[in-house]
């Protein structure tokens, strides 16, 4: 079985480019250019230089004691979160801005949803000096308040986006329209392994820097470059892709993706794609999805900004419908009680988004020998206010 | 039976006029008066929107009617009992515009024929990657005699739009500038220069230009380089206006297409 893309653009059933004609020289471009800019040896020597000395790679992997022995196995957190920026969606953003650089582009676009993509391309937009918009649902930039204020001290413009859910899918939309309005000067930077091919690819190679550090990471600690399991929440899979990537082909190390169920599974208020979707296309590629029978995309939901997103890239629907990789969801109540566990087990206040593959370990058969890497995604300064207004509301009798 | 595009192609090649407007608005039942009124006013040919819940290459006027449509229940199934119970009233060539995930739901091949059975004669899906079309769907929609027209861009290479031309047998769309639906046709330099480029090449296909056609002078410029233009938006903000709607819309193309006055 291949996990990685074909000549096409698909991983199997998945992926491809679904884009109307306005787009499509940019795509193309992209398509013909990237893996020759990016294994380019000056190219290469830039991004090393960039992610040791800016990102502060590589990021430590962490044996959690405490979280282990109340799991009962041997648990290490890969600490994106101390990743510069906050998680690890700078690992891409860094990438993509040189290869903007060397397409020649001079303004740069994003969507975010939690804003940690947002973030991650300010700052590497203020890095290169280029221009930079980013685009955000309007519910998002009030529960990531934080984080739009750090876009804009970093100098970009932070678009709220009313269209829709108001969440990542509509401003992934907005990016999109931005980008047909833009062709010439404007390099879109995804902020996850979606979109058109190449996307899903460029970011995954992107990402792929964090199982390439833990191979060799786990290989001193514990004699073995392979986990038994990596674990790591799923919104459009950026995090979970890069996790996974040097992995997909040792069929020892079983991978353990995780999204957001919501409100619950079965609540009409969720977001795990793997459970609810079907095969159709969004934003460009085809993979599964939440839609009505009539093709219309479900508006998602999901305490976690991050995988709050009604769609997984290809590469996850093929890990998916291959049985590669395992998925579980996790719903908001139980999301919360993984981020109070590791601030309290660990003195670590994870992502909300993170604090979804934490909770999977509940639902894991661990042995004690077990080995697990669990992708700390990112950390949770931005979440504050979320996790305060939730504490709050539980801790009010009969929920008042 | 002949498709009806390429019998109005061999009688027509000037000044055509195509209106799109977005099916089951401003309520789920205009579809058939607006298709009636339009013929009776002089449209050449209509462009029926498929309401999406996110129509990626649409400006704000386009997307706030899908959204209003879907919300006034508007689907995929219910066009075609409208336009079944319709078509037999009008004679002009009736294209379908929407994006590819809900006929993929729908399923194509059962699409295309629904679709044929309804008397549609054109079908814009413009995420169908070209690649696609021609390896895939190219004989489907032969065997319906459905024409699916492209999009070519400022941006769209020649060799692209040879390709595209070999592809089409009705004609193509000529997106204005580099946009979403809705941006004013500024008729600047480079805007008529990029028209006069694609004039040169000298398409078998007639070209109807479209994204920011929205009155009499952007309809007449359009007309000047191209065999004729497509107005949405402009049109959409019309029949906004739920009362009036058919007075509306005969005012509204009287004006689009009335002859350039003498003294200018
Ligand atoms: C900390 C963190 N983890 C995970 C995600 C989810 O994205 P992905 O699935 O692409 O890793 C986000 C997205 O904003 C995030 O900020």
């Amino acid at each position: 079985m291949k996990y990685s893309v074909d000549e096409r653009g698909y991983y199997g059933n998945y992926g491809g480019a679904y884009i109307p004609e306005m787009l499509y020289p940019n795509v193309e471009e992209l398509r013909q250019k990237y893996l020759e800019i990016i294994y380019e040896p000056g190219f290469q020597e830039e991004l090393q230089g960039l992610l040791r000395d800016y990102v502060g790679r590589p990021t430590p992997l962490y044996y959690a004691q405490r979280l282990s022995e109340k799991f009962k196995a041997k648990i290490y957190l890969k600490r994106e979160d101390l990743a510069h920026t906050g998680a690890h969606k700078i690992n891409n953003t860094v990438g993509q801005i040189l290869l903007a650089k060397r397409l020649g582009k001079t303004r740069i676009i994003a969507e975010t949803g939690a804003g940690q993509h947002g973030v991650a391309t300010a700052t590497v937009c203020a890095l290169a000096g280029l221009e930079c918009v980013v685009y955000m649902g309007k519910i998002d930039t009030e529960r990531q308040k934080p984080n739009v204020a750090r876009m804009q001290l970093l100098g970009a413009t932070v678009v709220p986006v009313t269209s829709g859910s108001q969440t990542l899918k509509d401003a992934t939309n907005e990016a999109i329209r931005d980008w047909i309005s833009n062709p010439e000067d404007t390099h879109y930077i995804i902020g996850s392994v979606v979109g058109p091919h190449p996307y899903p690819d460029m970011v995954a190679r992107f990402q792929a820097v964090i199982s390439e550090e833990v191979k060799q990471q786990l290989q001193e600690k514990e004699g073995r470059a392979n986990p038994d399991y990596v674990v790591a929440c799923v919104g459009g899979g950026s995090n979970a892709a890069g996790a996974f990537y040097h992995y997909l082909n040792e069929p020892d190390v079983k991978l353990v993706a995780v999204e957001a169920a919501g409100h619950g599974v079965e609540t009409g208020f969720s977001a795990a794609t793997s459970v609810l979707g079907t095969l159709g296309i969004i934003h460009g590629s085809k993979t599964l999805l939440m839609q009505t029978e009539d093709g219309q995309i479900v508006e998602p939901h999901s305490i976690s900004a991050g995988l709050d997103y009604p769609g997984i890239g290809p590469m996850h629907a093929h890990l998916w419908e291959t049985g590669r990789a395992k998925f579980f969801s996790i719903t908001d109540d139980e999301a919360m009680q993984s981020v109070v566990l590791l601030s309290r087990l660990e003195g670590i206040i994870p992502a909300i988004e993170s604090a979804h593959a934490l909770s999977a370990l509940n639902k894991m058969e661990l042995k004690p020998t077990d080995v697990v890497v669990l992708n700390l995604s990112g950390r949770g300064d931005k979440d504050l206010a979320t996790i305060i207004n939730y504490l709050e509301d539980i801790e009010k009798p009969n929920g008042e | 039976m002949e498709n009806r595009l390429v019998t109005l192609f061999r009688e027509k090649r000037e000044n055509l006029l195509n209106v799109y407007f977005t099916a089951g608005f401003p309520e789920l039942e205009s579809t058939g008066v607006v298709l009636k009124t339009l013929e009776a006013a002089g449209a050449d040919i209509v462009e029926i929107g498929m309401p999406y819940s996110d129509p990626l290459a649409d400006g704000p006027t386009i997307q706030a009617s899908n959204t209003e449509a879907l919300r006034n229940g508007m689907s995929i199934r219910k066009l075609f009992s409208q336009l079944a119970e319709v078509r037999a009233q009008v004679s002009l060539p009736i294209i379908l515009m929407g994006y590819l995930n809900p006929v993929l739901q729908f399923g194509i091949e059962q699409f295309c024929q629904e679709a044929a059975r309804v008397g549609v004669d054109g079908l814009i899906l413009p995420d169908m990657p070209l690649h696609e079309y021609e390896e895939e769907y190219l004989p489907l929609f032969q065997k319906y005699n459905l024409s699916l027209i492209f999009l070519v861009t400022p941006q769209t290479a020649e060799e692209r739009i040879r390709k595209i031309d070999d592809l089409t047998n009705s004609f193509i769309y000529l997106v204005s500038s580099a946009s979403t639906t809705g941006i004013k046709v500024g008729g600047d330099s480079k805007q008529l220069q990029y028209f006069q480029r694609i004039q040169n090449l000298n398409l078998k296909n007639p070209k109807l230009i479209g994204f920011g056609i929205s009155d009499r002078s952007s309809f007449q410029l359009a007309c000047k380089y191209a065999e004729g233009a497509i107005i949405g938006s402009a049109f959409i903000k019309v029949i906004q206006e739920k009362e009036n709607l058919e007075q509306n819309i005969r005012q509204f193309i009287q004006e689009v297409k009335a002859p350039e006055s003498v003294s200018a």
